[in-house]
């Protein structure tokens, strides 16, 4: 296992499902001697889960025996939920989570449960940052989806 | 010679429009009408936020002081905040809040999106962020908007007074800080008077939709970004206390 692979294998806190390079955030994972630099982006500029996710990288690379870790955030280019890998979007809709769209094609969302696509939203904005609420009106159920950006 | 203190006196701006949003915005945590609209309003200012602290650090770099996000944000007296008029004022009622929102965040996607382009790539990169959350506060903001200029008698009396009250503190937007335009620094610092048709293209429609009428306003605003009205001071006050209190605090 290599040391990116350690690091890839860290989980994002609030999509528990997902990891980081899952999600599309972890940049590079560079080893020089004994110092190795993540280079990680935020999914929104006000992303709360940034120093847990830190915290994460650090303590997944000590028990790997690295002591010398800089976790580097970078913004350029935009995290866009198009990084979100196609394993990644799979693993969301197994959880109950409706993955995004793709940012320019903007298609019905689909119920992550029953699969249905009489969906309707209840609000733009859900339980964190990069979620908004909806609800199946085939099954009624309420689930969380992960907005196109 | 690079004018390094203005643009960091420009930056600052930017971040503080940023900053005293979020804290506004907080304020109505718990107690928004409805509990996705308190879900809505904590996720924009947490987007606010975020913007605010890296901009901050960014200023503090420019300066060359060593102070960081939270000396900027918890040490700086009133007359040091760089943020418009706008944004400082109470919360007032819903309406109030919605067309401060619609206003600022207008004014901030086009920022945004002239800003890509700069010749400062940390701004640049901000920007190519923040623009995709501004859409998104422009579009939750419009929706309200239109919802109760357009809905009951009385939310239409309310959202016409909101935007009434609010009009006139729009005109600083875009005013050039006299601070900032008297060097070159053209290519990093956009002029925010170029921004001003597009940003009333976009207004004027989302009232046209609200059955709103446009404020035939046209008092300019006096002094610059260092000039605030009272509501800065109390907001302040609540914002830094426990920092001032327990200097470094953290949990």
């Amino acid at each position: 296992m290599t040391l990116f692979d350690v690091v890839a294998a860290v989980k994002d806190p609030e999509l528990r499902v997902l990891n980081l390079a899952e999600l599309g955030i972890l940049r590079d994972v560079a080893v020089d001697g004994d110092a190795v630099t993540v280079t990680i982006t935020p999914t929104y500029s006000g992303c709360p889960a940034m120093d847990m996710i830190r915290a994460d990288i650090e303590s997944a690379l000590h028990d790997a025996g690295v002591a010398d870790v800089t976790v580097r955030t970078v913004l350029d280019p935009p995290w866009s939920t198009d990084m979100i890998s196609d394993e990644g979007r799979s693993k969301l809709a197994a959880a109950g989570i409706a993955p995004p769209g793709r940012v320019l094609l903007q298609i019905s969302m689909r119920c992550p449960r029953c699969g249905s696509p009489a969906t309707e939203q209840l609000s733009r904005f859900g339980s964190t940052a990069c979620k908004s609420l909806w609800r199946c009106t085939s099954c009624l159920e309420p689930f969380d989806a992960v907005k196109a950006i | 010679m690079r004018p390094v203190g203005y643009v960091a006196k420009y930056v600052l701006g930017l971040a503080d429009d940023a900053l005293i949003t979020a804290q506004r915005l907080g304020e109505w945590c718990s107690r928004a009408p409805e509990m996705e609209e308190d879900i809505a309003l904590a996720n924009i200012a947490l987007d606010q936020l975020g913007v605010a602290r890296m901009l901050l650090s960014y200023a503090g770099e420019l300066q060359g002081q060593g102070r960081t996000e939270d000396d900027l944000a918890y040490l700086r007296s009133e007359h040091e905040f760089r943020n418009v008029r706008l944004v400082e004022l109470d919360n007032g009622d819903f309406a109030v809040t919605m067309a401060k929102l619609l206003f600022l965040s207008v004014y901030q996607r086009l920022l945004y999106d002239r800003s890509i382009g700069v010749g400062d790539e940390r701004i640049a990169a901000v920007a190519a962020k923040a623009r995709k959350e501004s859409a998104y506060h422009v579009d939750h903001s419009s929706r309200w908007v239109v919802r109760l200029g357009d809905g009951t008698d009385e939310s239409h009396s309310r959202m016409q007074a909101a935007v009434d009250h609010m009009w006139p503190y729009t005109h600083q937007l875009f005013a050039m800080d006299p601070d900032v335009r008297a060097l070159d620094v053209a290519g990093v610092v956009i002029d925010p008077s170029t921004l001003r048709a597009a940003w009333l293209e976009t207004i004027d429609a989302v009232l046209a939709e609200a059955t709103l009428t446009r404020p035939a306003s046209v008092d300019e605003p006096t002094g610059g970004r260092s000039v605030h009205t009272e509501a800065l001071a109390t907001l302040l006050a609540d914002m830094q206390v426990l920092h001032r209190a327990h200097p470094g605090v953290h949990w």
